[in-house]
């Protein structure tokens, strides 16, 4: 529980770098912790005890797996999550550059005052 | 044992997130976060998830790479003049009372190590069988879940092409004046004009 | 008449210092070779697709920062990237649809094999390998573009810098 909860507090704190700081690529810092703290969330829940990973090796019984093997259902969905994490942080990186070029600065105050 | 592990790369998670957020060294707040998402695959590692912890490895560094390269050489302080104080105390009074009913509702999960898995309980009995493939990660992500992956494949595609669209310059060095006045796209020396412009 | 420079020699301009061009000539051919034996056998041992993708990735973005981007763009042009990755999208979604030919939609047709063999579990290996190539063409193709803009941004920034 205190596993949980814990990540739960991780997941805040990249929330809170989000809202309250001022520069763009410290909001693109805390989206990204933010989105590992999910996707430990995700893979903790789907953890049995004394657990091996979901790979079937030689020799090895059925029995072995179907009792002691790991959730396989989170980890296809985190898998597919890391990757898309990546291909949202290489868009916001492009508006960052665009939004660079056009104001000088990467501070969110200023953008806000500048007229275009 | 594995809980007093993930109880100490948590705390470490923690501590390195702080130093993320609070630093005004850009660099430096990168390396922190690049340093909280090695401790996560540790941590899936540990949890029995191996494929996931090459996918977070790899995809860490370039998303260090990534930041680096395409924006800290430009501009690399984040000074901030004064705090927004309306943003950081609404935000910790709102997280206060998320972690309080958080606390609350995580009691409801099943507890750590014993998760209720009535699909997954099929997928690892027949998966081999059904499938042909040893790694079950594998074949729930491309068979039994195809579809998924479809779809996520898709949202690669459309981000990498968004992040294309927005960075596409308006001329491009090695074609000619008369090509770029004949089709209406501007020519290099325009754009350096507007931006002169622009500047003053 | 100034003949062309050899991209990929340790005298040339471009790129770092002769000591990591030397590491990198050593280490390329290992990263490559790992990033396709994670994606060819993703469905024996862990991997798969995105993983290996990335990694390939990765070892091309290891070449761009090393030597230039000139060498990088003649191992793989920013055209090759585009066609690479649209290719592989569309070839994942017809394989998709002959699969309603033989049942349903995404249904795996073809032998499944022997367990625990290189060719086996049908389709999977298949999707493994244009999975992996799309990713590696995406990353790369996006890592090529931020860095050439942020050099263009900022000899705007010195420009406009000096004229001050």
């Amino acid at each position: 529980m205190i596993l949980y909860f814990l990540t739960l507090v991780l997941f805040v704190m990249g929330v809170y770098c989000l809202i309250a700081k001022k520069n763009i690529i410290k909001k693109i810092i805390g989206l990204t912790i933010t989105d590992y703290a999910i996707n430990l969330f995700i893979i903790l829940i789907g953890y049995r005890a004394k657990g091996i990973a979901p790979i079937m090796f030689k020799n090895m019984t059925m029995r072995e797996l179907a009792e002691y093997g790991v959730d396989p259902l989170p980890q296809a969905l985190v898998l597919t999550s890391i990757v898309i994490g990546l291909g949202v942080l290489s868009l916001m990186t492009a508006i960052c550059l665009r939004l660079y070029e056009k104001y000088k600065t990467f501070d969110m105050s200023e953008i806000n005052r500048l007229k275009g | 044992m594995v809980e007093t592990f993930l109880f100490i790369l948590l705390i470490f998670m923690i501590v390195g997130s702080v130093i993320a957020i609070e630093t005004k060294n850009l660099l430096s707040s990168v390396i922190s976060c690049g340093i909280v998402g090695a401790a996560v695959s540790i941590a899936f590692l540990m949890l029995g998830a191996p494929d996931i912890a090459i996918t977070q490895v790899v995809v860490e560094i370039l998303i260090l790479v990534i930041l680096i390269r395409a924006t800290i050489v430009i501009d690399n302080t984040a000074v901030e003049a004064h705090w927004d104080t309306f943003a950081i105390v609404s935000s910790l009074i709102f997280f206060g009372l998320f972690l309080v009913f958080a606390f609350l509702a995580v009691q409801d999960l099943p507890p750590f190590g014993h998760p209720s898995m009535r699909v997954s309980q099929q997928y690892l009995e027949t998966g081999l069988q059904k499938t042909g493939a040893a790694n079950i990660v594998a074949s729930v992500v491309l068979d039994f879940r195809g579809y998924d992956t479809l779809g996520e494949a898709t949202v690669i595609f459309t981000s990498i092409l968004g992040a294309f669209v927005i960075l596409r310059r308006k001329g491009r060095k090695h074609r000619t004046e008369e090509d770029t006045e004949k089709v209406g796209i501007l020519s290099e020396a325009e754009i350096r004009e507007d931006y002169e412009e622009f500047r003053e | 008449m100034a003949t062309k420079p050899n991209l990929a020699s340790s005298d040339s301009p471009k790129g770092m210092t002769p000591i990591v061009k030397t590491v990198v000539r050593f280490a390329i051919g290992i990263v490559f070779m790992f990033g396709w034996y994670i994606i060819i056998y993703g469905h024996l041992t862990p991997g798969g697709g995105f993983a290996g993708g990335t990694i390939l990735a990765c070892g091309y973005v290891l070449l761009t920062l090393a030597f230039g981007k000139e060498l990088a763009l003649t191992k793989m042009s920013d055209m090759a990237a585009s066609i690479i990755d649209n290719t592989c999208a569309l070839l994942f979604v017809l394989m998709a649809i002959v699969g309603i030919a033989f049942g349903y939609f995404f249904l795996n047709f073809p032998p499944h094999g022997k367990p625990f063999d290189l060719v086996s579990a049908g389709v999977i290996p298949l999707y493994n390998i244009l999975i992996g190539l799309k990713v590696t063409s995406s990353l790369f193709a996006i890592f090529l573009a931020l860095s050439i803009f942020g050099r263009f941004i900022s000899k705007l920034v010195e420009e406009a810098e000096e004229e001050e």
